[in-house]
């Protein structure tokens, strides 16, 4: 008997030994920093791939079994999940992670949201009451949320609380020299001028000082209308903009389609970790959306 | 700077002297120098604007994430996002319909299958359904409630329904959870699901045979979601027994229990799956169904258990661009006691019945979705007593073919056309019409 209660132990051990933090990201781009800071001591896992709409995928039965065994949920938050999160916490049964606690955390809350409407009337489309979610296309936003998530999973995991300490230093000391470069790389793209799908890019265009003077959808989250495309052939027959910016999980038929009528090129920006094949972490994400946009610009 | 200030003030000195000698060389030289100097400020004066915007804009973010980071946890979870907006929680589904039917639906009538509950065909004509009043919100920290009023008109005079009320643990440790309350049992796959979210406008016959449409009756759930990669959850439910198919609530009020099990998992990026079993046992006094004002009585046991399969699929699984659904339920049915026919004496009832369906969506670009659904139905003969009666089986099973294609303008409009062509009864029927399915307000999730 004792024996095979010491043999059922011994099978569980690796199980509870295990001293990570298991981190349930909404979005691949916190999951990369959650593995930047906690390197080792962390064991992350991405609710949906860059390929996806975060807007929009199901409450599959894998996430919820994930979210069961979470340590810490991570999203953007500003109802950028508002579709599927609520589903997958309702069924997985995990009290350490819902909302109020300290195993959940919203990225935007911890930097400053742009387009904050408070207004919620539908007839203007999918738009988000809190602000615009798409927090990650500005350096300076991760390194604000970098900050935040390092205290929770000292808070968490005090046991790691220095290795997490100096994981957030050494990555902050990186991420300064590389924004430091990604600005002075993308000086000249100051005032360029962009039409994007959705308003997927705010964030980014205010850190680099691109005007945004057009979306393909008319309405926020609703696919562009015939209607709409063909009144910005009208307005963009002569030009006034440099690119067409989408993202890799929204449809290329739009953005291709006035490409061709207006002839300003059309680009793929990856929205966040994975997007595109150079874009394999969150460095290389900023790296090969700067790239991108200056080939576009030069291109003209 | 300093070089420049230099050269300025050289060739401003430069022009005094030069000009006094009046020639025009000097003051070609002196206008070309003046605008090299404006150009040099102007392009310096606009970098640092630029620098000063941006620096600006960070030290703003820098200060609030440094407030953020700084402040508790109830300041930050008051910015998150979700149910907070209003409390409660408030949303309404409106629902209708024009429906059509070659044959009378009055007389709608599945021979061994008298419906019981919510059961029947769409009402004919224009007529709204049921218009659905969501309220949820958390309690406090351990408990969140929701409740579902169905405003309903009756004969033209309103009537208001409670169809769900129940409030659910939050705090439970281990994977555990439970529900207690009002509330749509857990069985089957659409047996929870509200019709908001059919893929058809009526649900499939055995769930119409079997279930009332949906089994929603006053109990208690507990739930356990085990700690592995595959999704596997296991639940339990007793209930008071008073709705079909159990009735008269039984064993001094705890009339029915159910057990169900589920397990799902992705297969690569593009497709996941759903797969369940369940068993609802119940005990039913005085149960009655078919006819309204010419019931049949049942007593005795009866007993459901079904299998389910759910099949996902996207390209990368960016659901919103295209996707596919497959689905498939299986139920059977045994039913031991006794039926009294209208009229008549109770007669011994023993039969094992059977339903299936299986149906498929495909959603190939934005908006606009086409489905399929096959169901069917199929019994024991329940002996030589029932010759003729409501309950004898049938010549031939009862089956339905129905195409449905819909379009939604938001994940909050829906408009869908549907087609059933209706082999239930001694005479195909066919039924066809459009339905509106529209919603305001908060808007919780859906579950896979």
């Amino acid at each position: 008997m004792t024996r095979t209660i010491c043999v059922f132990l011994f099978v569980l051990m690796p199980v509870t030994a295990m001293a990570e933090l298991d981190i349930f990201a909404c979005e691949p781009e916190w999951a990369a920093l959650a593995t930047e800071i906690g390197g080792s001591h962390v064991s992350t896992f991405s609710a949906t791939t860059a390929l996806q709409d975060p807007h929009y995928i199901q409450a599959r039965p894998s996430l919820i079994a994930k979210v069961r065994r979470a340590d810490l949920v991570i999203c953007s938050g500003a109802q950028l999940e508002i579709g599927w999160l609520p589903a997958l916490l309702q069924k997985a049964n995990n009290r350490r992670v819902l909302p109020g606690s300290s195993g959940y955390m919203e990225a935007s809350s911890y930097v400053m949201r742009h387009d904050a409407t408070g207004n919620v009337d539908r007839a203007k489309g999918d738009i988000h009451p809190e602000g615009n979610p798409h927090i990650q296309t500005n350096p300076h936003n991760v390194a604000a949320v970098a900050k935040a998530l390092s205290e929770r999973m000292k808070s968490l995991d005090p046991e790691n609380a220095a290795t997490y300490k100096a994981g957030l230093a050494d990555f902050l000391a990186r991420w300064k020299d590389a924004i430091e470069i990604w600005e002075a790389k993308a000086a000249t793209l100051r005032g360029a001028k962009a039409i994007t799908h959705h308003k997927s890019w705010v964030y980014l265009e205010r850190w680099l000082g691109i005007e945004e003077v057009a979306n393909l959808e008319a309405i926020p989250g609703l696919p562009p209308t015939a209607t709409h495309l063909s009144r910005l052939t009208k307005q963009f027959s002569g030009g006034g903009a440099d690119f067409i910016i989408r993202s890799p999980y929204q449809d290329a038929r739009p953005s291709e389609w006035l490409s061709e009528k207006v002839g300003i090129v059309a680009i793929v920006l990856p929205l966040t970790v994975g997007g595109t094949e150079q874009a394999q972490d969150l460095f290389a994400l900023y790296d090969d959306i700067i790239e991108r946009l200056l080939k576009a610009r030069d291109h003209e | 700077m300093r070089v420049s200030l230099a050269l300025t003030v050289s060739t401003l000195l430069l022009a005094c002297f030069g000009s006094a000698q009046g020639q025009e060389s000097e003051i070609e030289i002196l206008r070309a120098a003046v605008e090299e100097l404006r150009t040099d400020y102007e392009a310096r004066i606009a970098e640092l604007e630029r620098r000063l915007a941006i620096a600006e804009q960070n030290a703003m973010q820098a200060k609030y994430a440094t407030q953020q980071t700084g402040a508790t946890q109830a300041d930050v979870s008051a910015g998150n996002s979700g149910r907070a907006a209003f409390n409660p929680a408030i949303g309404v589904i409106f629902q209708g319909q024009a429906w059509s039917f070659s044959r009378n639906p009055d007389d709608y009538f599945v021979q061994a299958f008298p419906f019981g509950g919510e059961a029947g065909p769409v009402n004919e004509g224009l007529s709204i359904g049921e218009t659905e009043l969501i309220f949820n919100a958390n309690v406090d920290d351990k408990f969140t409630a929701w409740l579902t009023a169905a405003l309903a008109l009756e004969d033209g005079e309103g009537v208001v329904e409670i169809e769900e009320a129940w409030v659910e643990t939050t705090g439970l440790p281990a994977g555990l959870g439970a529900r207690f309350g009002r509330f749509f049992s857990g069985i089957g796959y659409l047996n929870s699901r509200h019709s908001h979210t059919w893929d058809f406008v009526d649900q499939p016959l055995p769930y119409q045979a079997f279930l009332g449409d949906q089994y929603v009756d006053t109990g208690v759930q507990v739930r356990w979601l085990a700690p592995t990669d595959l999704y596997m959850e296991f639940g339990g439910e007793i209930f008071q027994g008073s709705s079909y198919p159990s009735g008269g609530n039984a064993h001094s009020g705890f009339g029915s229990y159910s057990l169900f099990a589920n397990f799902g998992g992705d297969v690569g990026a593009n497709s996941s799956w759903l797969a369940g079993i369940s068993y609802l046992d119940n005990t039913a006094i005085d149960r009655s169904s078919g006819d309204e004002d010419d019931p049949l009585i049942f007593n005795g046991d009866s007993k459901l258990s079904s299998a389910q399969f759910v099949w996902k699929w996207s390209p990368n699984g960016n659901w919103k661009q295209k996707n596919f659904v497959f689905q498939s339920e299986f139920f059977w049915r045994r039913e031991d006691g006794d039926y009294t026919l209208p009229g008549g004496a109770p007669l011994l009832y023993d039969v094992d019945q059977t339903g299936w369906y299986a149906q498929a969506v495909y959603q190939p670009v934005p908006r606009w979705r086409f489905g399929g659904r096959v169901d069917g139905l199929s019994t024991d003969d329940p002996g030589a007593f029932f010759a003729g009666t409501a309950v004898a089986a049938p010549d031939s099973d009862p089956m339905r073919y129905s195409f449905m294609a819909d379009w939604s303008n938001s994940e909050f409009s829906r408009l869908r056309l549907q087609f059933t062509r209706d082999e239930t009864g001694p005479l195909d029927d066919m039924q066809w019409g459009i339905q509106y399915i529209h919603s305001i307000g908060a808007h919780g999730a859906h579950a896979f």
